[in-house]
């Protein structure tokens, strides 16, 4: 199942028995499967246009009022372009408004380098009090927008729109603020974001067969980070990789390297877009172009543990 | 309800000196754009809006968002004046832990219905309030008001289409038309041009009128409560720090000066 149709299908069914939720797009409810809402719910979901802006603060006057309103564009216009609104009109009026970004990072494919988010959460993770959150696949996401709603202040959903391979079974219990360790080692720690969870695991299976035990942490929530689950496994692991579909500065390896450099100092190394723009192409093109893959994740994997010594 | 001529005056000349106090006590501060909008702020809160100083997160009540936030000390002032909280507080203005900053802070004051300050949101929070509003049905009127200068931010007509759209007619804006602007006169720096014409033509109901004739305001509310399926414009042709003969001399000047405390006390003098 995509992920934009489990978004929308619990967004429907929170909608049903809970009043406050709101949902406002802007001109991409086809894009990121809102669309429908508004049949059933013509005054809870609606659209604003092409006015990203203005949807950031009329969510936060509706925030106000009781609602709890999700806002919905790509990634790079539901962050960069109303960095400002959800600065004051959201987090510093302290308004429960919560902001979905469809398209991250290099997911943006064909729609090339004008769309493609490789800041956004450098951007939101600055501003105080955002929480961001970036699921690996449909049962996590499934699992935490009831947590979203419950949770009372501005959240930033960073969601791959299409289909994701399966990660988790249903019985798994999710914690918002606490990160998963998806398989344990004792060489090295991979920490991996979003669609480069996948590539991870594969990395996993290559330093396997070099004889390198790697643990491996999904960060779903970037900020706060879960300082606690990555210290005690670069403790046990002594170094550790990084892997995330944004840019190198600002987004999960600066705020790994935060805590490790103040915490527990071993080497790091980190797989993901190496401060430059986006470009046009496959998501599979672009993940070689941009060095998001596997191959590129265990060789840094093989440095960090050479680096230990 | 309506109050006579003298009580709106008087009750005018009494939040112009808290505003001034506030802001003199400090000794600077927007005393400019806080002026303007003292003679609205007097009609909205003695004769229009439904709010309580006991309860000032009623459910229901109406609701003011003062998009142009660095008026945030005449809206201060006003709450003062009304009970909402003592006017002691009011010197207490942009000093640390303060719970009146400069600029309007919902979380710090009793009765400031919203954040603003970051020109232009303000506005479309305001629609926001609105649409929700009319969601809940609870026939609130929700009151914004904007500065000319402000109108030159895009979010302001992003907001504008949104509410014509929405058939928003429990939303009344102001626009505290004192021609004014931080570099200069508005017409100088980017002129609005035709102020109604734009307003009409995005699909809102506009009046304007003299922004510092109570009865005009207090009519022109009315005028607009009784408006359906549309938002409300009321353009306000103000004077920048109005009131004060000398702080008005300034001129654009006056959008954020110092004041001595002669100076303070006479304009207090002027405006007994």
């Amino acid at each position: 199942m995509e992920m934009r149709a489990v978004f929308a299908s619990e967004l429907d069914r929170m909608m049903e028995s809970d009043e406050r939720i709101v949902v406002i797009d802007s001109d991409l409810s086809k894009a990121n499967g809102t669309l429908f809402l508004r049949n059933k719910y013509p005054e809870r979901a609606f659209d604003v246009g092409v006015a990203e802006q203005n949807m950031a603060s009329v969510a936060a006057g509706l925030a106000s009022y009781g609602f709890i309103p999700f806002i919905t564009s790509f990634c790079p216009f539901a962050t960069r372009r109303i960095c400002d609104q959800i600065a004051i009109s959201i987090a510093y009026a302290k308004q429960n408004v919560k902001i979905v970004g469809t398209d991250p990072g290099i997911s943006a494919e064909l729609n090339g380098g004008t769309h493609m988010s490789m800041e956004d959460i450098g951007v939101v993770r600055s501003i105080p009090s955002m929480v961001i959150f970036e699921p690996v696949d449909a049962v996590q996401l499934k699992k935490s927008m009831p947590k979203i709603v419950e949770y009372d202040g501005p959240v930033y959903l960073r969601l791959f729109r299409k289909a994701q391979p399966q990660i988790f079974n249903d019985d798994y219990e999710f914690d918002l603020f606490k990160a998963d360790v998806i398989q344990e080692g004792k060489d090295v720690t991979i920490a991996a974001s979003g669609i480069m969870l996948g590539e991870s695991l594969r990395a996993g299976e290559i330093l396997r067969q070099k004889g390198i035990n790697a643990e491996i942490i999904n960060v779903h929530t970037i900020k706060p980070i879960d300082s606690d689950t990555i210290l005690k496994s670069v403790a046990k692991t002594g170094c550790i990789v990084t892997a995330e579909n944004h840019n190198i500065i600002g987004g999960l390896r600066s705020a790994i390297a935060e805590v490790i450099c103040e915490k527990c100092q071993v080497p790091l190394r980190s797989v993901g877009v190496e401060d430059i723009f986006g470009e046009v192409g496959t998501l599979e093109e672009l993940k070689i172009r941009f060095g998001l893959t596997a191959e590129n994740i265990a060789a840094k994997a093989l440095e960090a543990v050479e680096a230990k010594k | 309800m309506v109050m006579d001529k003298a009580s709106f005056e008087e009750k005018s000349k009494e939040i112009r000196r808290l505003t001034i106090e506030c802001i003199g006590n400090l000794g600077v501060g927007h005393i400019g754009g806080c002026l303007s909008i003292v003679d609205v702020l007097t009609v909205l809160y003695y004769s229009q809006m439904n709010v309580d100083p006991a309860n000032p997160k009623m459910e229901g009540r109406d609701r003011l968002i003062i998009s142009k936030g660095h008026a945030g000390p005449a809206l201060y002032a006003t709450l003062a004046s009304k009970g909402f909280f003592p006017k002691d507080e009011l010197y207490t203005l942009n000093r640390l832990g303060t719970n009146l900053p400069s600029h309007c802070d919902m979380n710090k004051t009793p009765g400031v219905d919203m954040t603003t300050g970051a020109l232009g949101q303000g506005f479309s929070c305001a629609v926001g309030i609105a649409i929700g509003s009319k969601i809940k049905k609870d026939g609130a009127y929700i009151y914004t008001i904007i500065g000319d200068g402000e109108s030159q931010e895009g979010q302001i007509w992003e907001a504008a289409m949104l509410a014509a759209h929405k058939k928003l007619d429990n939303l009344i804006a102001f626009t505290d038309y004192n021609k004014l602007q931080i570099d200069g006169p508005i017409d100088e720096v980017n002129s609005l041009s035709d102020l109604p014409a734009k307003w009409e033509s995005f699909g809102w109901h506009v009046q304007r009128i003299d922004g510092h004739d109570h009865f005009a305001i207090y009519e022109a509310i009315e005028k607009a409560k009784k408006t359906e399926g549309k938002p409300s414009m009321i353009i306000l042709d103000t004077i920048k720090g109005k009131g004060v003969s000398f702080i008005e001399a300034v001129g654009a000047g006056n959008h954020n000066m110092p004041i001595t405390k002669e100076q303070l006390e006479a304009a207090l003098q002027e405006l007994r």
